[in-house]
């Protein structure tokens, strides 16, 4: 299985030299056999890449630079959302509050904008909310002992109960409003037609979530403390390492990336409504585990968690450009594929254990 | 009765004194005294139950010390966690594994340690560290890339001391580290610990296994019930006085309770009725060969943690063999699970009551009746009728006294929990019933009326295996004592006159060579 490829220049393997297609082979073979936990992410980019493959074939333009900007573009909140939930799997907790905060921080957002609060002080309320959720969340779990599934499931409604008193009608930002400034479109490459390579600042901050993520989960000794509380709690902190910090510091990360979210995807749609957001913390939790991560926790990649979330993104481009398949089919083939991950982790992890 | 063979300039560098630790208000440690010097090899000896887990981590940090005082070179210490032990040159590695199986073992051996540079951890300078360690162990051809949870449990137990090792600690605690292994990988544990000791390491080593210490250590402190029996030069200590501190009696005692069987009541004849051939676990138990006649009282006798209870639970199906077989009435049986004992009417009473046996919120008649209603499948209740006969029978034969029968279990005392297990077991009308400490901790007066009806029940036809800690009972009630030590079977003796505990106590103390 060559799976060590770039995903998005899928036909780049051909002008390698002999020795070195074989020694990359040779590399990812020892990879592989030294941490099969690769697996399910290398396959999550198997299929993204079919995917590609396939969508070019059957409908056209989807490699192309117009089609590739908006799959960023428009899924740059989901990308940023199934980061911040990839800290939580790995640890083995869940976060089902992320949709609602993302609610309650665009809705309170917006709001205070057009109230005329000073942008900059308006994104970092909005970040903050989102905190002062997962620090709430994370507290719950690691000194009152509640199940990561309960305690974040009283955050979901708390947040999106607050943001329904807050308001119930859509909150549109004001049209000159600088926040919406983070979603506006920059050409890089101007193309044929409409075919141009389109960048948001939005995009940019959620390349920098990424980065700071991977650099944090294997870099730093929090982001391996992350792994060991996934791979066993008890023994991490017999080895003496920060536990309860740690978890705490998962959720409070979950949160403020759920804070992030709201300003990329507010900024994008001008709107703002207590709705937004229904059923995204299981979308996150769908590219997270699509992208290779074990839900019992210690196994994942925050790269695999992308290609998830751009999997997901690519399904619904794949979805309407077909015209045919109805969209409510959409949800079904999100589970399908889920189901197909989870079983792919299970042939993974018990081939290996024995 | 203290070191006379240390050179007295030399100054311990671990010494706890007076340490009291109590876990959820029961006091596990009383008082308890211990010295490590550098360069020395120290085990620290007792059953199970002893406090050898508990002093171990109180000193590691992992538990907190109720009353005492540790001082390390010299100097009072604190010892609120791990990292604070860790600070003052403790490592520990623990009973349970403390890997993080998902992780690499470079990862596992130096998590907490790692090399970091202006950019983050470097993992190539993390790596080199972690194979100096590994390769100090002798375990330089290990791949420091794979992860642990593929490392069979022997690495992984020398992985986990190759991470106690990254601090360069004064102190190595390390808590029954061969448990998991097999003779090839002890040796192999045993030339880095020595290697370790030579450099000035202290090590606090904690075993069951009698063998290993006399091989490995210097020194020996003794605890028992929670309580300290003292500090030994492992030379100057005879096996015999060893087990007899374990047991906590007195020598000269031990040779005088003799065997107060008139004569041999059973000889064993025929085909037996349960037959285990080369039965073992690995890891946990060895091979063992075991014959079980009808109307026969065997008897398991050892130390506690000798490897009584594993066998117990291997022959009654709730610890898995992985080697060899059983037979029953000559005929080929696999015992997979306890419920497959049963319905060879094997049944095994455990040694915790309270885990392992009463449910305590059910009634003391549905208690009575449960393995019975099991074997005969839900499906097919018993009727009130049967059962109040059934539990009236055995309440008037076993003198229970209960304030209500249909009251939870719970409010009985101990010693009319454990006979109701008893009348439990007995209602399924076994054929080989398995005992483990029926009598622990219950009143003289039960304990004998349970011992009458081990007796009676033997006198039936039923074939008893009977394990208890009090070697003088086993002594008293079997007909045939079959011996463990160091999670084994060493030998059988055939009871009758002329046998006493100390007969026992001479076999388990022997030397190696007749038994291995």
């Amino acid at each position: 299985m060559t799976i060590v490829q770039n995903p998005h220049t899928p036909q780049a393997d051909a002008p390698a030299t002999e020795s070195g297609a074989t020694r990359l082979i040779a590399r990812s073979k020892r990879v592989i056999a030294s941490n099969p936990s690769v697996l399910p992410t290398g396959a999550a980019i198997v299929i993204f890449v079919g995917m590609v493959i396939y969508g070019e074939i059957a409908y056209g333009r989807i490699l192309q630079y117009n089609t590739v900007s908006n799959l960023f573009i428009n899924n740059a909140h989901l990308i940023i959302l199934a980061v911040a939930m990839t800290f939580v799997i790995l640890t083995g907790g869940i976060d089902l509050s992320v949709g609602a905060v993302i609610a309650l921080s665009s809705v309170a957002g917006v709001m205070l904008a057009n109230a005329g609060w000073n942008p900059l002080v308006v994104i970092v309320l909005m970040i903050l909310i989102g905190t002062t959720m997962g620090l709430v969340s994370g507290i719950l779990i690691q000194f009152f002992n509640v199940q990561p599934f309960i305690a974040t499931l009283a955050m979901m409604f708390l947040g999106r109960g607050l943001a329904a008193l807050l308001s119930t009608q859509p909150e549109r930002l004001g049209d000159e409003s600088p926040i919406l400034w983070l979603g506006e479109q920059f050409k890089l490459i101007d193309g044929p037609k409409v075919n141009d390579v389109v960048i948001t600042p939005g995009v940019i901050i959620a390349v920098i979530v990424v980065l700071i993520a991977f650099f944090v989960l294997h870099r730093t000794r929090t982001g391996r403390t992350v792994y060991a509380i996934g791979g066993s709690e008890s023994s991490s902190a017999l080895m003496g390492l920060a536990v309860p910090r740690t978890k705490v510091l998962v959720y409070v990360i979950s949160g403020t990336l759920a804070g992030v979210a709201a300003v990329v995807y507010t900024s994008r749609l001008g709107i703002a409504q207590n709705i937004t957001g229904i059923g995204w913390e299981l979308d996150a939790i769908a590219a997270t585990v699509i992208g290779g991560t074990l839900l019992t926790g210690g196994y994942g990649f925050v790269l695999g968690s992308v290609v998830g979330a751009l999997v997901l993104g690519l399904m619904n481009v794949l979805i309407t450009r077909d015209g045919g398949i109805p969209p409510e089919m959409t949800t079904i083939i999100t589970g399908g594929i889920l189901l197909i991950f989870v079983i792919l982790q299970r042939a993974v992890t018990s081939k290996w254990r024995t | 009765m203290t070191t006379p063979t240390r050179n007295p300039a030399t100054r311990p560098v671990v010494e706890m004194t007076g340490i009291t630790v109590e876990i959820g208000g029961t006091v596990v440690l009383h008082q308890v005294d211990l010295r490590l010097f550098p360069g020395e090899v120290h085990a620290l000896m007792g059953g199970n139950g002893a406090g050898k887990s508990s002093l171990v981590k109180a000193l590691s940090g992992a538990y907190r010390i109720a009353d005492g005082v540790v001082r390390i070179d010299g100097e009072p210490v604190v010892l609120g966690g791990t990292a604070d032990a860790e600070a003052a040159g403790v490592a520990a590695a623990f009973q349970d594994v403390d890997l993080c199986g998902n992780l690499s073992i470079a990862e596992n051996v130096m998590i907490g340690h790692e090399e970091r540079r202006w950019w983050g951890i470097s993992w190539s300078a993390t790596r080199r560290r972690a194979a100096v360690v590994l390769e100090e162990l002798g375990l330089g051809d290990l791949d420091p890339l794979r992860a642990v949870a593929t490392l069979s449990p022997a690495l992984q137990q020398l992985v986990a001391i190759a991470r106690a090792m990254v601090t360069h600690p004064k102190v190595l605690v390390l808590d029954e580290p061969t448990s998991s292994l097999d003779a090839d990988e002890v040796a192999t544990l045993f030339r880095a610990l020595r290697r370790l000791r030579d450099h000035g390491v202290a090590i606090l080593f904690v075993s069951h296994y009698l063998e290993q210490v006399y091989a490995l250590s210097d020194r020996i402190t003794v605890l028992r019930d929670g309580y300290g029996q003292g500090e030994y030069a492992t030379r100057e200590l005879d096996r015999a006085v060893l087990i007899s501190k374990m047991i906590g009696k007195e020598l000269t005692e031990l040779r005088r309770i003799g065997s107060d069987r008139r004569a041999h009541r059973v000889e064993p004849t025929g085909t037996p009725v349960f037959r285990a051939v080369g039965v073992g676990r690995r890891g946990e138990f060895g091979a063992t060969d075991f014959e079980l006649h009808r109307g026969e009282v065997v008897g398991l006798g050892g130390l506690r943690g000798s490897g009584r209870t594993e066998f117990g639970q291997l022959l009654a199906g709730v610890v898995r063999n992985d080697s060899g077989t059983f037979q029953i009435d000559g005929r080929p049986v696999g015992l997979p699970n306890p419920a497959a004992a049963l319905r060879h009417r094997i049944a095994f009473a455990s040694e915790d009551r309270r885990d392992g046996g009463i449910i305590e919120e059910l009634s003391v008649r549905e208690n009575i009746v449960l393995a019975l209603q099991a074997i005969r499948g839900w499906a097919r209740p018993i009727s009130h009728a049967e059962r109040d006969a059934l539990v009236e029978r055995f309440v008037e034969s076993f003198g229970i006294v209960a304030p209500s029968l249909d009251g939870p279990a719970r409010k009985l005392s101990g010693g009319n929990q454990q006979k109701v297990l008893l009348a439990r077991w007995l209602a399924t009308r076994p054929h080989v019933l398995i005992l483990d400490e029926p009598t622990r901790g219950i009143d003289i007066a039960s304990k004998v009326e349970i011992q009458a009806r081990v007796a009676e029940m033997a006198k039936d036809g039923m074939a008893v295996v009977f394990i208890s800690s009090e070697l003088e009972e086993v002594v008293r009630l079997s007909d045939r004592i079959a011996i463990f030590k160091d999670r084994g079977k060493i030998g059988e003796v055939s009871n009758g006159p002329g046998l006493s505990v100390d007969t026992i106590i001479e076999m388990i103390a022997a030397d190696d060579e007749d038994d291995a």
